[in-house]
């Protein structure tokens, strides 16, 4: 690892100051996702920020919703009493990142802002141009098992990796930030970015903007699902996942969230297919009728065509096991 | 030069190496490369600048100064020559480097060692009481839930946790809360068994 010059951020303000001083710099919070990157030579900042000592760790609630602050782990996050009890959505995705040690490490703003896990984009010998603009798209023609079925550019394909991020989504959460230039809010279905011409960069946040919190609206939703399939029980990145939160009422749909992972550069709403399912009845045909619209405008490359059926199928067993 | 000067006096002598060597790749080089390096010199002496840190190891307060780069396992490993803590993929991928910081379990491989900076770490070594293995250890033995043993510390210290944070109800549950660690002897069978009996054992952790 190349070595970089290190300080610690007392406040927000210190940390968002010391961030504009070097346009090299970067935020360190549980460190999972920048130490792995800058071991790898894949991103090389001259300067850490460490903002563990922020004082980000709040989770508050009330009638109008969940403030969970931005260096909450994981785990703490997950464990909390109000997640577990009124938003279970975003522990289930929670618990099916990573592992108990990472989630320990992992902090909800750094989740976020995790970077893809495309194999062309880890390997540095590789073309990429996300790591590293206008070398080309290694995994386009190469094996992309992995990669994006919506949404993907002819510049690239990768999939953003983060389960919390598929349950945000779907809970229409927003992201708050801080800057030099005062707070703002940003909707976290408009929080990262299609890859389109400009694959480098992930999402909206701006230089010199710190995460400070995320915020869920409370809901009405009175039954939740998060499936993710990968190669192996657990401790693996998504194939695909679908996050899945309805407002049942008499057996009708009154409302109801969709938001697939694995499948796109960001987490990827199924807006249609809640349109389909609002007002009916929660029924398998139902079910089976949506899942078979899950996955249209899907475009696959050479290795990942399994996706489409592995998405339809994964769409059904979400919506029947939230149900049951 | 001053060489192999133990921890907290390198930091001169490599930034004076640093600064000797820049010199002479200057003289060698063109002109203007040899304004620039001149230039830089105090600037790129600074990335070989040793932080201060001070924690706590396996009950020892430790005062010690590292370069920001260092992980807590090539802290641990390389520095203090506590090698119990094992590197297996140096990534967050099999768990071999678990230690605990602050009673949580953690991937000593990602963490910087700087940030844990006032924290108490617990490692494989800190486990036992004198010569009285921790019950996780004799179970382990027990139960023979390990084969060639290179995962077994970091399994051992995750093992305590998945107890201590509630995980540990069923073999399921110990399955999924202990998938951090992998073992490629594939020990799994009879990690759970000794996981189930130090939990059915109720000794406090
Ligand atoms: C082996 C392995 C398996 C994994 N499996 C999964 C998985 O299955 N599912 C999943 O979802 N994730 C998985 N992860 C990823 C993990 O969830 C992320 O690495 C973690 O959430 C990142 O959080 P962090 O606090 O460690 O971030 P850091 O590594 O500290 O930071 C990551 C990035 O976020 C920026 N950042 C951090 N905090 C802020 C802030 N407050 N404001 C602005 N920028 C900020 C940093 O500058 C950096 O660029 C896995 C990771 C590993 C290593
Ligand atoms: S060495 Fe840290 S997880 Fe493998
Ligand atoms: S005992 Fe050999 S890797 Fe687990």
């Amino acid at each position: 690892m190349i070595n970089f010059e290190y300080t610690k951020a007392s406040s927000t303000k210190t940390a968002i100051d010391a961030s504009l001083k070097n346009n090299n710099a970067k935020f360190i919070a549980g460190g999972t996702n920048l130490v792995d990157l800058m071991k790898k030579g894949i991103t090389a900042p001259q300067r850490l920020i460490d903002i563990t000592a922020l004082p980000l760790k709040n989770i508050n609630s009330d009638a109008k919703g969940i403030t969970i602050g931005a260096l909450v782990a994981n785990s703490a996050a997950a464990e909390n009493e109000t997640v577990k009890t009124k938003y279970p959505l975003l522990a289930m995705a929670l618990n099916a990142g990573a592992s108990a040690q990472l989630r320990n490490m992992a902090t909800v703003g750094g989740n976020i802002m995790q970077r893809t896990r495309c194999s062309y984009f880890y390997d540095i010998t590789m073309p990429c141009n996300k790591r590293n603009p206008g070398t080309g798209c290694g995994a386009a023609e190469g094996y992309n098992r992995m990669h994006a079925v919506f949404g993907a550019s002819d510049k690239c394909i990768a999939v953003h990796p983060s389960d919390m991020c598929v349950a945000l989504a779907a809970l229409n959460a927003t992201v708050n930030i801080s800057s030099s230039k005062g707070d703002k809010k940003i909707l976290f279905t408009d929080f990262h970015r299609l890859p389109g011409d400009t694959p480098e960069l992930d999402n909206n946040l701006q230089a010199g903007e710190l995460i400070t919190a995320i915020h869920i609206p409370a809901n009405n939703f009175n039954k939740a699902y998060y499936l993710k399939i990968r190669d192996r029980l657990s401790y693996a990145f998504a194939l695909v996942s679908v996050a899945v939160a309805l407002e049942v009422k008499n057996g009708i749909i009154k409302d109801v969230s969709l938001a697939m992972g694995g499948v796109a550069h960001k987490p990827w709403r199924l807006t249609a297919v809640e349109k389909f399912l609002i007002g009916k009845t929660a029924s398998q045909q139902v079910f089976k009728d949506a899942a078979a619209m899950a996955m249209d405008g899907a475009t696959t490359y050479e290795h990942n065509t399994y996706k489409i059926k592995l998405g339809k199928a994964a769409v059904l067993e979400a919506l029947t096991k939230a149900v049951v | 030069m001053q060489t192999n000067k133990p921890n907290g006096c390198a930091n001169e002598s490599r930034r004076s190496f640093f600064k000797k060597s820049t010199a002479i790749a200057a003289l060698a080089a063109m002109p203007p490369l040899l304004a620039k390096a001149g230039e830089n010199d105090e600037k790129l002496a600074e990335y070989f600048e040793k932080v201060p840190l001070q924690l706590e190891i396996n009950g020892k307060p430790y005062s010690l100064t590292v370069e920001p780069r260092v992980t807590l396992l090539d802290l641990l490993r390389e520095q203090l020559g506590l090698t119990g803590t094992k590197k297996g993929c140096d990534h967050g991928q099999c768990g071999c480097c678990t230690v605990h910081v602050d009673g949580q379990r953690i991937n000593s491989c990602l963490s910087l060692a700087v940030m844990n900076h006032g924290k108490k770490v617990t490692t494989i070594e800190g486990i036992a009481n004198g010569d009285n293995l921790h019950p996780m250890q004799t179970a382990f033995m027990k139960h023979d839930g390990f084969q060639c043993g290179y995962c077994t510390p970091g399994q051992i210290m995750s093992a305590i946790c998945c107890i201590r944070e509630g995980h540990a109800g069923t073999p399921e549950e110990i399955r999924e809360y202990m998938s951090g660690n992998i073992c490629r002897c594939g020990a799994y069978p009879n990690i759970i068994d000794a996981i189930t009996e130090v939990k059915k054992g109720g000794q406090p952790l």
